[in-house]
């Protein structure tokens, strides 16, 4: 267990998310995640005292107290003492972490889960207090406004417009999870900030999600058809607004480069755009063109659990492979006012591997 | 069942921030009314200006004094104002480049509707009437036709009495729910009788109950009534005084094992005097009309219990 891996040796073997239960504001955080632990536990018979690592992700910002995830872990079982992390941002960072833990050897199994409990506070305040203190965050910007002024800018470059958002919108609505949550508002719907409208806004809720992952000796024993994380990689943009250029997504894809994401093609897309216009940012910064599947899940559009959505992706991304229904997906996950980083993950099917494995 | 206790929570910091030379001199400047950019190191200037290059990383100190006027780079129109945004009437988010700036800076812009706004609108800086040294020193822009093309002029950023910091008040207001186990739990508190659940793995009855056994990982949902009355396991003397705390000091807080409970809860003791609190002494709780929980607990009058009888619940 101390031999360090190469990127590819690690697998996806599991993934469960609360949209695909009746929703409860009523429960907590170890109340919400408990279930999904348990089911990515039973599907692939990995006990918790087998599972060589554990990290999390969420925010006590959005959960309104301090040191908020010790409560959820709770729900893990970490006693007696578990190996365990966690990350104040969305689980997709959790699970790059899992992910470098199982590649330097020092992990064969990884627990990795998020949660965010939006409907305790006004999430548009309070992810305004992630901005620079100094210049930004003083002027208590929403990110619907941040996002709002990233839409013009696309408009006003030519490569979308309103229409061409409320069809994005349409589609996001209409994903597999779109109405596993509270009824969305309709597609198109008021102006939130212009020109932006409630259709092109994230359908926010409390939710959760959880991914198992295994080292390539581990995995086929777990899952019968892996989701191999061919590359994973996270890029950041300058803080501050007006330096960058809003109508594009360098880190994005600095990172799909360095995950492989363009050495062959893939069949499907799960990104993590919160809004509308931000998938115009995204399919053009990833060279995404029609023949790719974007969002089968609905996205952030469909159901936007604040911390756990960037996981989500990577989890349906998966999720996909593990029923058949994808050789070759990309999953993104995005953190910070208008797309500022971003996390590029390549997941691949195996039919060799599987074929080696159903062998006597 | 019902729908759970919801209770509001107001988180609320007056963060102070030190500055470093570039932001105290674009601050104080702002309260002289003047806008000061950083020269990057590709030679742009950059408004809002920043202690580091954004792209090499390197330390940026040369400051340059830009216009008060400029261009809406991209606009928002907001039809509904949050608290604590610059204007509490309809108003469009703006990036402005401002004349002789390479970069935009992020703030509201004043204008009767969305009609008004546009992209390429030459806009000015509306200064607010009390400067303190804050972006807020900019009220607002608003409308104002005016030539762009002024460049920007070398500053050495000096000015009388300049800005060391800031405070950011930051304030965020929450509802909490109590979830289903708590919900149970405070339920029973309101009959004066104390709840937990027990574990279905390992039997272990978890007062107050949160909903999980965080050894096992497992939900719990069988309702236990325990104590009423309990066992001091340990405690603590408390010498100083509370703010907003009606209690005289020195009292005891102390971790009191309910009978039937596999989990201390802490609570105060009192009706004995401090020094004469003890591990091992047997308390009742005390409740008062209108309590929400046991006040305090006092001594039950028994022998105290043997210590093997609490020393895993230590």
């Amino acid at each position: 267990m101390t031999r360090r891996r190469h990127a590819g040796d690690v697998a996806i073997v599991a993934f469960a998310r609360s949209e695909d239960r009746p929703y409860d504001e009523g429960i907590t955080e170890a109340e919400m995640v408990m279930p999904l632990l348990r089911e990515v536990r039973e599907r692939t018979g990995l006990s918790a005292a087998d599972t060589d690592f554990t990290c999390s992700g969420s925010s006590d910002y959005l959960a309104g107290r301090a040191f908020s995830f010790t409560m959820a872990l709770d729900g893990v079982g970490a006693w007696p003492p578990i190996s365990e992390s966690h990350v104040e941002t969305d689980g997709a960072w959790a699970l790059y972490e899992a992910w470098v833990k199982i590649l330097t050897g020092e992990a064969d199994t990884a627990l990795v889960y998020a949660y965010g409990k939006p409907s305790a506070g006004e999430v548009r305040d309070i992810l305004s207090r992630q901005l620079d203190p100094y210049c930004t965050a003083p002027l208590w910007p929403d990110r619907v406004a941040l996002a709002a002024l990233q839409a013009r800018a696309l408009i006003d470059a030519g490569h979308t417009d309103e229409d061409g958002l409320a069809a994005i919108a349409a589609r996001g609505r209409a994903g597999r999870t779109g109405t596993a949550g509270p009824p969305g508002p309709s597609p198109r719907g008021e102006y939130v900030v212009r020109p932006l409208r409630t259709g092109d806004c994230p359908a926010v809720r409390d939710g959760a999600a959880a991914v198992l992952l295994a080292a390539r000796h581990r995995a086929p024993d777990l899952c019968e058809r892996p989701a191999w994380i061919r590359g994973m990689d996270h890029r950041i943009e300058a803080h501050g607004l007006g330096v960058r250029d809003l109508t594009d997504s360098p880190s994005t894809r600095l990172a799909a480069r360095r995950a492989g994401a363009f050495e062959r093609p893939v069949d499907t897309a799960e990104l993590h755009a919160p809004f509308t216009s931000q998938e115009v940012v995204l399919r053009r910064a990833l060279g995404l063109g029609p023949e790719v599947r974007i969002n089968p899940s609905g996205g952030a559009l469909a159901a936007d659990p604040v911390m756990a959505t960037g996981l989500v992706r990577i989890g349906e991304a998966a999720d996909r492979i593990h029923r058949g229904e994808s050789r070759r997906a990309l999953a993104h996950a995005t953190s910070g006012p208008c797309l500022q980083q971003n996390l590029v993950a390549v997941l691949e099917r195996d039919l060799e591997r599987e074929e080696e494995s159903d062998a006597p | 069942m019902p729908e759970p206790p919801r209770a509001p929570l107001r988180v609320e910091f007056p963060f102070t921030r030190s500055l470093g030379p570039v932001l105290r001199a674009f601050l104080t400047g702002l309260r002289e009314r003047t806008v000061l950019g950083v020269r990057a190191t590709d030679g742009r200037v950059l408004v809002p200006p920043v202690e580091y290059d954004p792209v090499t990383a390197d330390e940026l100190r040369e400051l340059a004094e830009v216009g008060p006027t400029g261009t809406v780079t991209t606009w928002a129109w907001n039809p509904a104002p949050r608290r604590g945004q610059p204007l509490a009437t309809p108003f469009s988010w703006v990036l402005v480049r401002l004349d002789g700036a390479d970069t935009a800076l992020l703030h509201a812009l004043d204008a009767p509707g969305p009609e008004a706004v546009r992209t390429g609108l030459r806009v000015r800086i509306r200064w607010a009437r009390d400067r303190t040294g804050a972006i807020t020193d900019i009220a607002c822009f608003e409308p104002f036709d005016s030539a762009p093309g002024r460049p920007a002029t070398a500053h050495d950023g000096v000015f009388a009495d300049p800005v060391a910091e800031i405070t950011a008040p930051a304030r965020l207001d929450y509802v909490h729910t109590a979830g289903r186990a708590q919900h149970a739990h405070l339920t029973a508190l309101a009959d004066h009788r104390i709840t937990g659940e027990r574990c279905p793995s390992c039997r272990k009855v978890y007062v107050p109950p949160r909903g999980v056994c965080p050894v096992c990982g497992v939900a719990t949902a069988e309702q236990v009534e325990v104590g009423p009355r309990g066992t001091v396991t340990t405690y603590c003397v408390v010498n100083i005084k509370a703010a907003n705390l009606d209690v005289e000091v020195p009292y005891v807080y102390a971790h009191i094992a309910l009978d039937g409970a596999d989990l201390a809860l802490h609570g105060r003791i009192d009706g004995i005097p401090y020094d004469r609190v003890r591990m091992g002494l047997r308390v009742e709780p005390v409740w008062l009309p209108g309590g929400a929980h046991p006040d305090h607990y006092r001594p039950a009058g028994e022998p105290d219990a043997p210590y093997d009888s609490y020393r895993e619940l230590l």
